[in-house]
C-alpha cells in the first residue's frame, strides 16, 4: 500500500502545506521554467526541469555574507541572515535531488559552510520521478534511478494522481502533518509507472555513455589529451554551462566599500571566464583551452579524487541544452573516451 | 549544400589559396551542430556538417582566428545575416579582409530546436527536412512540424537574403527583405504606458543570470575588456546584486551596440533564458531609421553610423527628449 493524492486535491495539498511552510513549485515563462512560490491559482510546471537548477535555495547567486559598520573606532559586526523559515521545493528530479549530495560534500565538509547549512536544513525536498525524460537526459550514467528520486518524499505520477513514498524522517514527519489528505491504496500503478520510465530510459540516445576512461586516477592521462584543444576551440567562455548547472559550486567574495563601513558580498563564478583564475602574480589559465579543460576535469576527475570516486556531473543535461555552441559534457566525455581507446 | 561547401573547403585548402576554414561539426542529436576550425582535407572530409540547424554566426571566429594568427588564410561560409556582421566587423578594423575567403551561402532560413521542443516535442532523437517540414524522430514517437513553426525568430523575421560580401557564392545569393515584420513586437512596446513596458522589461530581465552568453557572442561585442568585467570601471560585476543592476547590464550593451548591431539575432539565440533581446536591439534600430533616416549596420563597410557622423538634419535633442514622454 502507498499513500495517494489525487491530482485534482495537488492544489489542497500546496495550501495545506503553505500552512506550515513556504512551498515552491516549479512554474513556466518563456520557453523554460523555474521556481516559484506557490499561492493560490499558481500553475505548476508540466515541464521535465527547470531551466535553472535548485541548488539556488541553497546556495543563492548573490548573497551578502557580513557587513561591517565603523563609528569612530569601533566595528560593529553584523550578520545579515535572515532565512529562518521552512521551506519545501516540489518537483525536484532525481538527478537535481542526487546534485544536492555532491553540494553537501563541497560545502558540508570542514569547514562547513554556514549559510549554506542554514538553507539546508530548512528546506524539505519533494522530489518527482520522471515521466518523459528529454534526449539530453543522461542520470543512468551515473547511477541515478530518475524513477526513484530519493528525496525527502517522493511523488510519483500515475492513476490520475500521485503516488507518494517518504525517505526521511523529515519527510514522514511532513507527510504525518499532513495526513488525512492523502488516501491509502495499492502501489501497483506506481509501479508500473516506475517500470515504463525506466523503459524509456533504455531507449534515450545518451543511454549508453559510460564513465569509463575518466575518475580520480586519470588526471595524468586525460590532463595532456590532445582532444582539448579542438573541444574548447569554439567555446565562448560564456558561464551557462556552469550557472545552469545543479553541481557548479565556484563563488567569488568581495568586500565593498559602503561609506560607512564594508559589505562582504558573495556570487556565483564560472571557471570558463577569463578572470576565475586571475591572481596578483597574473593568470596561470591564459586561454580558453585551460579554462574548458577544468570545468570538465574538475566534474570527471578532481571530484571523484577527493570524494571517494563520485563523479561531479548529475547527468541533468542542462548544460547540453543550453550551451550557445553546443558543447557540452557528453560530446567531451564521447571524444576523450575515444581517443583514450585509440592509444 | 553541404556536399558542395566541402568540395570548395578541401580544394581551397588543397591549393593552398586558405589554411584554415571555418564551419561546424556534427553533434549528438542531429541539432547540436558545433562551430569549428579545420585545418585538413581529411577533417573536412569526416567532419564538416552542413544543414538546417547551422545558425550560428561564425563571423566572430574569423576575429578569434586572426587575433592567433592575423596572417592566416581563412575560409568562412556566411549566411547573408552573417556577412552583416563580416562586414561590421572588417569596418571597426576587427578583421582583416584580405586574408579571408568568402563563401556566402544562399539561406532559406534556419531551424531552432527550441521552437520545436517549445511545440511539445520531447526526446528527440534525429530530425529529418522533408520539404516544407521537419519529420521528428522521438523515444515517443515520430512527429511533424511545418518548417515555418520550427523557424528561428530571426529567421522568421529575416531583414535580408543578400550576401553583402563574399568571394564565391554557393546556392542563391536574394535581395533585402522588404516589410520583414521585424519591427512589429517593437511597435507593441512602443504603444504601451511606461509602466506596462517597465513591467514587461522587468519580467523579462528579472530572469537574466548573467551567464554573459549574449555579450561574448555577439559580434558587435568585441571590447578587448567590457567595463562589466573591469574592476577599475566601478560598474564591473559578476551578478546583478538588484534589479537595478539586472536592467542596467542590458541597457548599457544595447547602448553601446546602437549603430553598430546588425540585428544578427545571436544574442537572443544563445540566451538560456530566452530573455528577447532583440528588441532591445530593434527598438534602437528603429529609432535610428526613424530619426536619421534608414541605416542597415553592416551593409557595407564604408559608411558612418548615423550616431558617430553628424549632419545638419540629425533630429534635435528636443525632438528626442519629446518622444521619451509619449
Ligand atoms: S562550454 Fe558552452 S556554455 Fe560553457 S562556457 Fe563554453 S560556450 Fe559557454
Ligand atoms: S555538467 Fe551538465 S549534465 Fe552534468 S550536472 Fe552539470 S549541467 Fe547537468
Ligand atoms: S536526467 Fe534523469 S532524473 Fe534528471 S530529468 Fe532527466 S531523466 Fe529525470
Ligand atoms: S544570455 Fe541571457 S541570461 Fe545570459 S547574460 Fe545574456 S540575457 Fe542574461
Ligand atoms: S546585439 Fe545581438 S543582434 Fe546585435 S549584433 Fe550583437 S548579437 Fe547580433
Amino acid at each position: 500500500m502507498m499513500l495517494y493524492l489525487a491530482k485534482d486535491k495537488l492544489d489542497v495539498f500546496f495550501e495545506k502545506a503553505s500552512e506550515k511552510l513556504n512551498v515552491y513549485v516549479p512554474v513556466d515563462n518563456t520557453n523554460g521554467s523555474a521556481y516559484r512560490k506557490w499561492t493560490p491559482g499558481t500553475v505548476v510546471s508540466k515541464g521535465l526541469h527547470t531551466t535553472k537548477s535548485a541548488k539556488d535555495f541553497f546556495f543563492p547567486q548573490t548573497e551578502n555574507l557580513v557587513e561591517f559598520k565603523m563609528s569612530g573606532k569601533a566595528i560593529e559586526i553584523i550578520d545579515p541572515r535572515r532565512e529562518t523559515e521552512d521551506y519545501a521545493v516540489f518537483g525536484v528530479r532525481a538527478c537535481d535531488v542526487r546534485s544536492f549530495g555532491i553540494l553537501d560534500k563541497v560545502f558540508l565538509s570542514d569547514p562547513v559552510d554556514t549559510y549554506y547549512k542554514n538553507r539546508r536544513e530548512h528546506g524539505l525536498i519533494l522530489g518527482l520521478s520522471c515521466g518523459r525524460p528529454a534526449e539530453t537526459c543522461f542520470c543512468g550514467t551515473f547511477g541515478i534511478d530518475a524513477a526513484e528520486p530519493m528525496a525527502d518524499v517522493d511523488f510519483t505520477e500515475a492513476d490520475n494522481g500521485y503516488y507518494i513514498k517518504a525517505n526521511t524522517e523529515k519527510g514522514e514527519a511532513f507527510v504525518a502533518s499532513l495526513g488525512d489528505i492523502f488516501e491509502d491504496r495499492d502501489a501497483a500503478p506506481a509501479e508500473e509507472a516506475k517500470a515504463k520510465t525506466r523503459e524509456v530510459l533504455k531507449k534515450l540516445p545518451l543511454s549508453n555513455l559510460t564513465t569509463d576512461g575518466f575518475g580520480g586516477d586519470k588526471l595524468d592521462e586525460l590532463f595532456d589529451a590532445a582532444g582539448w584543444a579542438d573541444l574548447s576551440e569554439a567555446c565562448i567562455g560564456c558561464g551557462t554551462c556552469t550557472f545552469v548547472c545543479p553541481t557548479c559550486q565556484c563563488y567569488d567574495i568581495r568586500d565593498y566599500d559602503t561609506g560607512h563601513g564594508i559589505k562582504r558580498f558573495r556570487c556565483w563564478d564560472s571557471c570558463m571566464f577569463s578572470d576565475f583564475t586571475k591572481m596578483a602574480h597574473g593568470n596561470p589559465r591564459l586561454t580558453q583551452k585551460e579554462r574548458f579543460r577544468q570545468r570538465f576535469m574538475h566534474k570527471l576527475v578532481y571530484f571523484p579524487a577527493n570524494n571517494d570516486g563520485e563523479y561531479g556531473c548529475v547527468g541533468c543535461g542542462r548544460c547540453l541544452a543550453s550551451c550557445p555552441i553546443s558543447m557540452n559534457i557528453v560530446k567531451v566525455m564521447k571524444k576523450l573516451a575515444k581517443e583514450d581507446s585509440g592509444k | 549544400m553541404q556536399e558542395v561547401m566541402k568540395k570548395r573547403a578541401i580544394e581551397l585548402l588543397s591549393d593552398g589559396t586558405v589554411a584554415k576554414v571555418i564551419g561546424w561539426m556534427p553533434g549528438e542529436f542531429s541539432y547540436d551542430m558545433t562551430p569549428a576550425v579545420f585545418t585538413t582535407a581529411e577533417e573536412i572530409e569526416s567532419n564538416f556538417v552542413y544543414n538546417d540547424f547551422c545558425g550560428a554566426n561564425v563571423s566572430k571566429y574569423v576575429m578569434r582566428e586572426q587575433k592567433k594568427a592575423s596572417d592566416a588564410k581563412i575560409l568562412v561560409f556566411l549566411k547573408p545575416c552573417d556577412t552583416y556582421s563580416f562586414n561590421q566587423l572588417t569596418a571597426e578594423h576587427k578583421i582583416v579582409r584580405e586574408n579571408v575567403y568568402v563563401i556566402g551561402v544562399g539561406c532559406d532560413g534556419m531551424a531552432d530546436v527550441e521552437k520545436i521542443k517549445a511545440a511539445g516535442i520531447e526526446g528527440i532523437t534525429g530530425i529529418e527536412s522533408d520539404g516544407d517540414k521537419f519529420i521528428v524522430k522521438t523515444v515517443y514517437g515520430d512527429e511533424t512540424i511545418a518548417r515555418a513553426d520550427a523557424l528561428a525568430e530571426r529567421c522568421a523575421a529575416c531583414k535580408s537574403k543578400k550576401l553583402t560580401v563574399y568571394d564565391e557564392i554557393i546556392g542563391e545569393d536574394g535581395e533585402v527583405v522588404e516589410n520583414s515584420g521585424r519591427f512589429d513586437l517593437v511597435a507593441k512596446l512602443e504603444a504601451m504606458s511606461a509602466d506596462e513596458r517597465f513591467e514587461f522589461w522587468r519580467n523579462e530581465l528579472s530572469r537574466c543570470i548573467r551567464c554573459n552568453a549574449c555579450r561574448n557572442v555577439c559580434p558587435a561585442c568585441t571590447c578587448e575588456q567590457c567595463v562589466f568585467d573591469n574592476p577599475k570601471s566601478g560598474i564591473d560585476q559578476k551578478a546583478a546584486a538588484d534589479s537595478f543592476e539586472e536592467n542596467m547590464f542590458h541597457i548599457i550593451r544595447a547602448f553601446h551596440v546602437a549603430g553598430r548591431c546588425t540585428d544578427c539575432g545571436e544574442c537572443s539565440r544563445v540566451c538560456p533564458q530566452h530573455i528577447p533581446l532583440h528588441l532591445l536591439n530593434r527598438k534602437f534600430i528603429k529609432d535610428i531609421n526613424e530619426l536619421y533616416g534608414d541605416y542597415q549596420a553592416g551593409d557595407d563597410t564604408e559608411s558612418k553610423h548615423p550616431l558617430t557622423s553628424f549632419t545638419y538634419d540629425d533630429a534635435e535633442p528636443s525632438v528626442i527628449h519629446e518622444r521619451g514622454n509619449e
